[in-house]
């Protein structure tokens, strides 16, 4: 076996060191009754070749972004990921490293977290990052949890265009200490009505819950929703699915928000059928011991030498227990490392450029689409990367003629929403040509 | 101080590297974008003006090689499973083959998105499907969602799965046992849930004892949560009488499968009587840990719990599979799209590469390895528990002790030999627990070795405790002051001034 170096003459060689004939003897604290008699019932051993060809076989049976014309997003995006990032990460001082427990040794990672941690309050215009979350939707729901201690208050107030996952999970979470959700509703605009918010908003609320831009691809106007939130005594949590639109749309730390929850993916680390993804949450320093996950600290050597730690830990369950604040250790560090590089490597002017050809090519798609017969613009309001288009036909059955084009028309929103079961939700990236979207008007009967 | 420490290089090939926002000058960059080829309107034009910002300030203006650089010197402050012995008890360490990074990067996989529909996701769902069902058997469970980010994220979602079956019976009940030398992420995510943690006494031989359980066993409880092997290295052998106690007052018996590498193929959690039990990705099946993540935490589950597993599932008609969204029992979702689909490419191609002789092979060498180490160890080293162990054996500092070296010294002066520290204060009932885990992927030379180290290091603690008690001397670093990190945090880069 290529992965034990250990050959028979080591094992008898070590057996004879412990004192004993056999590896069956260091198995004599199994009852016998408990013991497995046969071999397990998996596929027998292959070799590294024919690893890699089942793989290439399961591989070639999925519609990647790279063979199809994709127009899917909703929570996961294809952004252009530089060669860099993919050959930094596999280094193995990296890649096979545990957490830093040990910082004498660990401050390449810690270093790395640390800038991490700047770099989403940079991009969010928040205080205080921690080290990363699972993905977007669980960090959201331990933002409502967090929100929920702060406060003391057991209601929650969500949007209805937040991440329809994101809320399904939220209330998994929240269901447990029975907390009590309720939804302020979208304008015609495709934004959250800021009056149905008010009126979801009182006295026992925790938190006001928006996404910015939301699941319908709307540019939230998030102050007066914040104000709305601050006014009822609420913290304001601001989602993001979609971190390139933080290039060119206002920071939610301006914008009021006490919490910013969200999903990094966006920052070039894949689509992955959907992970391993990128959790952040970041919020205001007064809040920060109130934070679930890791946090990388700065401080000094013996000699006095900068350096840089895992701190207040006594939030955390190793030390704390059933008192912790949340129960999170591992969580995504190597995406979280990835999105650094891909945010350094961008800098301010990329960050903005890529966003910008993101609202460009959609404003492009969004105009062209709606000229489409049978097609029309769902929600009159700004939108990103994103926007939901209603179609005379059934979606299904349209998304479904395309695919034998091998293009992916974009998500049917009857699903998640059966108000918009005549709705498509399409996303148009910078990686789409302006070719790919003209294949996309023409599959749908628009001509060229 | 001056000459080359102050400026680049500190010692051999190992280099200071400022933070990366004191690095760069303005303009420069390290991308490229293709033309924009629709028309170039203005952001103004498209979303309201009040809503936007201008370029993000503070944000690093680098070039490509800079941030090679950058990454690459940091990389090197770093010790990794590619450099050396990682004996980190309860986390295995185990070498991370590379034909598994090839392929969780193959096209197919990571330019697939999560919402393709199921026709044209057949690949990605069959991986899923046959990855479950290894797990399954390996576990000796009948169902395994794929669902978890890591096995505290699996806790959560086992525990949640149990409070939702209760509840369907009329009562999710209050409290959850769990033993004194369980992981902390156990009680914090029994307390997720909204249940009093009820703590379990060992019995003298590490392991803990029917009696203990069924003296707190009521109907008001909800689970037992144990691990086994326990984090003293020691196969739990009461396990099926605990599970039979716990059982009988309808209570359900949570597994945790942290530490399953000691025991694939001969033994399974399902035939000792668990119900519920996570599998860690990350230790037992090859994920690179990565730093702290990502990982992966499935859960198997026993039938009757099936119908609480969260939404989808993955399932098969004639040769078709499909994401099936439709349980109305499920606790819901924990976290968007159906897995880390990522990690579970690398521990299918792991179990494929190993199959049901390597897997055992695993665990019979793990078990050796740790067992050679603590019998070459003991006598040196105060060993609490003098008995047959499985993945990893615990120590104490006793011996040290007594010339004031303490276990914290120990850990560090491993560090000047070459090696990284085992774990350390864990578990809680040994005072000053050294866990050390050597996993199957170490040869007899590198045990050898590491036990050299740590009889070197026992004669220093006699006869030059200073060495020790200043250790490490070799890193980029001496020890930091945790204390003052955690008392004037700083959190963050700011702009100077």
């Amino acid at each position: 076996m290529r992965y034990i170096p250990n050959t028979e003459a080591d094992r008898r060689q070590m057996l004879e060191a412990i004192g004993i004939g056999a590896v069956g003897e260091l198995f004599a604290d199994v009852p016998e009754g408990l013991r497995l008699k046969r071999p397990l019932k998996i596929p027998r051993a292959l070799a590294e070749a024919d690893v890699v060809k089942r793989l290439r076989a399961l591989a070639a049976r999925n519609a990647d972004a790279e063979r199809y014309n994709s127009f899917l997003g909703a929570g996961c995006y294809d952004h252009f990921s530089p060669a860099i990032i993919g050959h930094l990460v596999l280094r193995g001082e990296f890649l096979t490293a545990y957490t830093p427990y040990q910082p004498e040794i660990s401050q390449g990672t810690l270093q790395a977290l640390f800038e991490y941690q700047s770099l989403v309050c940079q991009l969010t215009g928040m205080e205080v990052s921690n080290a990363s979350m699972y993905e977007g939707a669980s960090a959201t729901a331990e933002a409502i949890l967090m929100a929920h201690r702060i406060t003391g208050r057991n209601e929650v107030v969500v949007a209805r265009a937040v991440h329809p996952e994101y809320r399904q999970v939220a209330r998994t979470y929240a269901a447990q200490v029975g907390l009590v959700f309720h939804e302020a509703a979208s304008a015609e605009t495709g934004a959250t009505d800021l009056d149905a918010a008010k009126q979801a908003l009182g006295p026992q609320t925790a938190c006001l819950v928006v996404q910015c831009p939301n699941f319908f691809g709307g540019v939230e106007d998030l102050a007066p929703l914040a104000e709305a939130a601050h006014a009822v005594g609420a913290l304001c949590l601001v989602v993001v699915a979609e971190p390139i639109a933080l290039g060119l749309l206002k920071a939610p730390g301006e914008c009021g928000a006490d919490l910013v929850a969200g999903e990094g993916q966006g920052l070039g680390t894949g689509l992955n059928y959907g992970g391993p993804a990128l959790g952040f949450l970041a919020t205001r320093d007064q809040y920060v011991r109130h934070m679930p996950g890791r946090l990388v600290g700065q401080t000094v050597d013996r000699e006095g030498r900068t350096g840089y730690v895992l701190t207040l830990a006594t939030r955390e369950q190793h030390i704390r227990r059933e008192r912790a604040t949340s129960n999170i250790c591992t969580a995504e560090s190597l995406i979280a490392l990835m999105a650094s590089i891909y945010l350094v490597s961008l800098g301010p002017q990329g960050l903005r450029e890529v966003a910008l050809q993101n609202l460009r090519k959609a404003a492009y798609a969004k105009d062209r689409l709606a000229k489409v017969p049978g097609c029309s613009v769902r929600f009159r309001g700004p939108t990103f990367n994103e926007f939901i288009l209603r179609t005379q036909k059934k979606p299904a059955g349209l998304l479904a003629k395309l695919r034998k084009q091998q293009i992916i028309g974009g998500l049917e929103l009857g699903r998640f929403y059966p108000e918009l079961a005549d709705c498509l939700l399409v996303c148009v990236t910078e990686q789409k040509t302006r070719a790919d979207i003209d294949a996309l008007c023409a599959a749908l009967g628009g001509g060229r | 101080m001056n000459g080359p420490e102050r400026t680049v290089g500190t010692r051999g090939l190992v280099f200071n590297e400022p933070l990366i926002f004191d690095q760069g000058s303005p303009g420069r960059v390290g991308y490229s974008l293709p033309p924009c080829d629709v028309p170039e309107k203005k952001a103004e034009a498209l979303i309201p003006p009040h809503l936007l910002r201008g370029p993000i300030a503070g944000l690093p203006e680098v070039s490509e090689v800079e941030v090679v650089r950058h990454y690459t010197r940091m990389s090197q402050w770093n010790y990794g499973i590619d450099l050396g012995f990682y004996p980190l008890g309860s986390c295995t360490m185990k070498y991370n083959p590379r034909v598994n990074e090839d392929v969780a990067r193959l096209p197919g996989f990571s330019q697939a998105h999560p919402y393709l529909p199921d026709d044209v996701a057949q690949g990605a769902l069959e991986l899923l499907w046959e990855l479950e069902r290894y797990l399954a058997e390996i576990s000796g469970l009948d169902r395994v969602t794929l669902h978890p980010s890591a096995g505290a994220h699996g806790e959560l979602t086992g525990v949640m799965m149990i409070r939702a079956y209760h509840q369907a019976q009329g009562n999710p009940r209050g409290k959850i046992l769990i033993p004194e030398s369980a992981h902390g992420t156990n009680p914090a995510s029994s307390a997720l849930c909204g249940y009093q943690v009820v703590p379990i006494k060992s019995g003298p031989r590490g392991v803990v004892e029917p009696q203990a359980v069924a003296a707190a066993m009521d109907e008001q409880v909800a689970a037992i949560m144990i691990t086994n092997p326990n984090t003293l290295g020691l196969f739990e052998e009461h396990i099926a009488e605990i599970a039979r106690i716990v059982h009988a007052k309808g209570g359900q018996v949570y597994g945790d499968g942290a530490n399953l590498n000691a025991i694939m193929g001969i033994t399974r959690p399902g035939d000792w009587g668990v119900d519920v039990l996570q599998f860690n990705l990350h230790k037992t099946f090859s994920q690179p840990h990565g730093g702290g993540g990502p990982g992966a935490g499935p859960v198997g589950v026993r039938r009757h719990l099936a119908p609480f597993m969260p939404v989808p599932t993955v399932e098969k008609t004639g040769d078709a599979f499909s994401l099936d969204f439709d349980r109305p029992m499920s606790i819901g979702k924990v976290r968007s799209f159906a897995a880390s689909f990522g990690v579970m490419v690398r521990s299918y191609a792991y179990i494929r590469s190993l199959g049901p002789d390597g897997l055992k092979r695993v665990a019979e060498t793990a078990v050796l390895n740790a067992n050679y180490l603590m019998s070459q160890l003991k006598g040196t080293y105060h060993l609490p528990y003098d008995r047959v162990c499985k993945h990893e054996c615990v120590f104490s500092d006793a011996i040290q002790a007594q010339s004031d070296v303490k276990t914290l010294d120990i850990a560090k002066r491993l560090m000047d030999y070459g090696f990284h520290p085992p774990t350390i204060y864990f578990p809680l009932i040994v005072a000053g627990a050294l866990m050390i885990e050597p996993t199957e992927t170490e040869s007899k030379e590198t045990l050898d070795q590491f036990i050299a180290a740590m009889k070197e290091i026992a004669r220093e603690a006699k006869d030059v405790p200073d060495v020790v008690r200043a250790a490490p001397h070799k890193p980029l670093l001496s020890r930091l002051d945790e204390t003052r990190a955690a008392r004037q945090p700083v959190l963050r880069w700011k702009p100077k001034g």
